[in-house]
């Protein structure tokens, strides 16, 4: 029976210790005070029920109980308050040189991308012993990446990346749950986490696949015209992107902001939000015209652009200077596959993009 | 003053008769029933969409009914529970009834206005109900968008305006009970010797006048976004789907206060009756009352941990928060203390206060667990919120609602409801309660989410337990319907005051008349003055 009706998840997170070291400390303080509170009202009502004190004595208040009673609770939940931000903060700020894997979800599966050019649905393999950060983003409603194994949870938003991360410490399979109502099937949006050996994990990383997520990307970048303006030499409209990411870059109102996957995010698909110092508002918006899964390759490669593990295309010409490039137009119908290395070219009309 | 040999045979449930009577009536007392009658009916219409849910979790597999079937029942089960009974149950219905008699009143400030929320609410249930029997609504009871504004196929804009026109009515209640405490109360009624029910409702209708236009603004952003495509909170129309949860939190965090503060109130006025005693610590209960509606303001964000707002944020909301439990500890030290060298009985009311304080610690301190960022972000989204939160509303605020109804009912109705199947019924509520309630902080932990049609098999125990427990509940819901209006017909002849109770209201008639007092009565005592009550050979002018 007993087998049957487990009372506590697995821990398999370097974070599982923490929060429920927490949660255990908070379980003593509610069943302390039930039972305290639960056995004066019991106590009371016998001790002083009308057979036994027929009549009351009246007490009109006590400030030294007030303030005893104010004061102990609020001791106590600063305690908490203090000791649950830590254990916030290790779960909001991921370690340094973390692997990355990429998660789009959509109604009503989950999409994951690794830098090596793996990709899953509803399942993500992990390796144990190494930190794993989690970048993400929706296609359609808000979604959530709840691993309840490893006490983490983030939404997962439409427009935006949202991050988490975790440290597996013990191989296995996890549950992986949407945890944000997403309409008809969001108790069917639930995949598994495998967390396995290393070695394991390396041979699985190194199956068959064309190319890193970055390959991907800089294919993307010369597909949609994107190396035009952005080239290594001084001659671009855009800015040079090699040595960018995980900088920060001056915007022409003066401002400095990092260049993290949302800044990149947001540069591609409304650039006008945000332009570096010295360069014009001239790119148009790649809104609607890339999957969620093409951007993310073009992030990935730009950040690879950043920590130099790739290089630009050598400069092309362009036949037509002084209009904007445009995106080509997709050859063939290559549709949108979630198992293909090769990033999808959407078959979107190529709009005759205007100066600004 | 009245006395039990003088009942007037005149009342105002038999002052006028006809339908007409009821549906253009300005008494207070009668718009109380009205409401009465209102929300039972939803109450029991949102509990029967609890029992299909809870039929369907019996198995792991989503076999009972549909997937879309499932997520309009959780919806529409919280639509009206909340907006069409947990909302008004306290206040629309014993603030009215009770407020002009407790201060001496003949009727609330605006008569004709409490009229017309009463019709408000009506016709903002009937768009819900029109919602419910034309396919339903399927967006949860948080209306979440993207997902309300563009992706539901269901009846998201009549239900929305539903809500909408439901705020007006509880709008036009806040703003009668804050006139009516401001300006009626009878001479010598001094603001601290107010009965803490007063200062409870007089803290809920601060927050709902001023909460309810921003649920109000919300739900006009949503349909106009859904209807017209205006790009408020869809991110692809350059919208932003976090800004509908901070607005739509900033209402229906304080909503919850709306719907736990008048029951509080409510264990004060019982407590103090069956402990014979004032209650302990006055000052502090009436001001912790206005502490938890001002900082109640100040909290919503503790719903979006998770939700991609900054670090900082989510730890200066986090920390605000833990401040809200002071008030509410300080309520319930208050009341245990009250009991301490009272003369304690046994009352129908009074075991309801007791379920109230025990439920009450449980929901409040596990709340306490979902302030602390660190383990919401494990427990958010899942079984165990579901849990917390039907500790503090249904184990708080119906309690609560239960408790008063026993109490006042006497004074309601003129007859006693009976007293034995009224104790079991008690008795089964706080069971059936907590198996079906308990089970669920498990399943929180263990990572059971929320709003799931279907669940991994190792969930099943639990949920069989709490679906056991909720045909306990049910019947100690039923059992109260049957005994109460059997009473209305054989029940003992309450007379003024059954319980020998302090307040203004127990110096009436029961039922009252129609305008409450023959004579304006003039206060020369502190509020829950027992030991004047009670003192051996000296003259009362209470009846007994």
């Amino acid at each position: 029976m007993w087998s049957n009706l487990p009372l506590f998840p697995a821990r398999a997170s370097s974070m599982a210790g923490h929060v429920d070291a927490l949660y255990f400390a908070l379980v003593a303080i509610t069943a302390f005070f039930t039972i305290l509170i639960s056995a004066l009202i019991l106590f009371f009502a016998l001790r002083f029920r009308k057979s036994r004190s027929p009549q009351a004595t009246q007490i009109h208040g006590s400030t030294a109980l007030e303030l005893l009673w104010t004061g102990i609770p609020l001791g106590i939940v600063m305690i908490i308050f203090v000791w649950s931000s830590v254990i916030f903060f290790m779960q909001t700020r991921p370690p340094k040189g973390a692997m990355e894997v990429y998660a789009v979800g959509k109604q009503w599966m989950w999409k994951f991308q690794h830098t090596e050019g793996q990709r899953e649905i509803n399942q993500l393999h992990v390796p144990v012993g190494r930190d794993v950060r989690m970048i993400m983003t929706s296609q359609d409603v808000i979604h959530d990446f709840y691993v309840p194994a490893f006490r983490i949870k983030a939404d997962v938003l439409p427009g935006r990346y949202t991050s988490t991360w975790f440290h597996a410490t013990v191989p296995g399979r996890y549950h992986l749950f949407c945890a944000e109502y997403c309409g008809t099937q969001h108790s069917g949006m639930v995949g598994e986490v495998v967390v396995m050996e290393a070695g394991d994990y390396d041979r699985w990383a190194s199956g068959a696949v064309d190319g890193s997520l970055a390959s991907a990307g800089e294919k993307s970048f010369q597909q949609y015209g994107c190396s035009m303006c952005h080239r290594a030499d001084a001659a671009g409209r855009g800015p040079n992107l090699v040595g960018v990411f995980g900088r920060p870059v001056l915007l022409d109102d003066g401002r400095t902001v990092t260049a993290d996957e949302s800044y990149v995010r947001e540069s591609i698909l409304n650039p006008g939000a945000k332009i570096a110092s010295g360069f014009k508002n001239i790119m148009p918006t790649f809104e609607g015209q890339l999957s969620e899964e093409e951007v993310i390759g073009l992030v990935a490669y730009v950040k690879a652009l950043g920590d130099g593990s790739a290089n630009l295309p050598l400069p092309v010409n362009e036949p037509n200077s002084g209009t904007y490039p445009v995106a080509p137009k997709a050859e063939g119908s290559a549709a949108k596959s979630d198992k293909t290395a090769t990033p999808p070219a959407k078959t979107v009309p190529a709009k005759p993009a205007a100066r600004q | 003053m009245e006395t039990a040999n003088s009942e007037p045979k005149t009342n105002y449930l038999n002052a006028d008769y006809g339908i007409k009577s009821w549906l253009l009536t300005t008494d207070h007392k009668r718009i109380a029933l009205l409401y009465l009658i209102s929300i039972t009916l939803f109450f029991f219409l949102g509990g029967f969409f609890a029992m299909l849910i809870r039929l369907e979790l019996l198995t792991p597999a989503g076999d009972l009914v549909l997937a879309d079937t499932y997520n309009k029942l959780f919806t529409m089960h919280g639509v009206v529970m909340i907006f069409l009974f947990l909302l008004p149950a306290v206040p629309a219905v014993f603030g009215n009834f009770l407020v002009p008699m407790m201060i001496g009143a003949k009727d609330l400030a605006f008569p004709k206005l409490n009229l017309a929320s009463w019709y408000i609410f009506i016709i903002g249930a009937c768009f819900i109900l029109y919602a419910v029997v034309t396919g339903g609504l399927d967006t949860g009871w948080t209306f979440y968008t993207p997902y309300s504004t563009t992706y539901s196929n269901s009846n998201v804009v009549a239900a929305a305006l539903g809500v909408f026109i439901t705020g007006f009515s509880s709008i036009f209640t806040g703003l009668n009970i804050l006139v009516t405490v401001h300006r009626m109360r009878a001479p010598g009624l001094t603001w601290r010797r107010l009965p803490l029910f007063i200062w409870a409702h007089y803290a809920t209708s601060v927050i709902m006048v001023l909460g309810t236009p921003v649920l109000a603004i919300t739900i006009v952003l949503v349909a106009l976004e859904r209807l017209f495509h205006f790009g408020i909170f869809d991110a692809r129309m350059g919208g932003d789907p976090l800004l509908f949860q901070h607005l739509f939190w900033f209402y229906s965090h304080p909503a919850v206060y709306i719907m736990i503060l008048p029951a509080m109130g409510v264990i004060s006025e019982i407590i103090a009756c069956f402990s014979r005693k004032r209650v302990f610590g006055y000052d502090f209960v009436a001001m912790s009352s206005i502490a938890i509606a001002v900082l109640g303001f100040l909290v919503w964000a503790h719903h979006m941990y998770v939700a991609g707002i900054s670090t900082y944020a989510a730890m200066i909301f986090s920390m605000l928060t833990f401040f809200v439990a002071i008030p509410s500890a300080v309520k319930v030290f208050n009341w245990t203390a009250t009991l301490y060298k009272g003369s304690i009985t046994f009352e129908t009311p009074m075991l309801y206060v007791f379920a109230f304080i025990g439920l009450f610690t449980i929901g409040g301190l596990t709340g306490v667990f979902l302030a602390s960022v660190g383990i919401d972000l494990h427990v958010t989204d899942t079984y165990f919120v579901v849990a917390h939160f039907h500790y503090v509303m249904v184990g708080g605020t119906v309690t609560a609602f239960m408790g008063a109804l026993h109490f006042w009912w006497p004074k309601i109705t003129g007859k006693m409801y009976p007293e034995s199947f009224a104790k079991l019924s008690a008795v089964l509520v706080f069971l059936g309660f907590n198996l079906t309630f308990f089970p669920q902080f498990l399943l929180g932990y263990m990572g059971m989410p929320r709003r799931y049609h279907a669940y991994p098999a190792e969930f099943q125990v639990l949920n069989v337990l709490s679906t056991a427990g909720a045909s306990i509940l049910a019947v100690g819901f039923l059992l109260p319907m049957v005994y109460f209006v059997w009473s209305l017909q054989y029940g003992k002849d309450a007379g003024p005051n059954p319980y020998n109770a302090a307040g203004l209201e127990w110096q009436t008639a029961s039922p009252p008349t129609t305008f409450n007092f023959e004579e304006t009565p003039v206060v020369t005592w502190e509020a829950y003055n027992y030991d004047e009550i009670d003192a051996p050979n000296k003259g009362v002018e209470v009846a007994g």
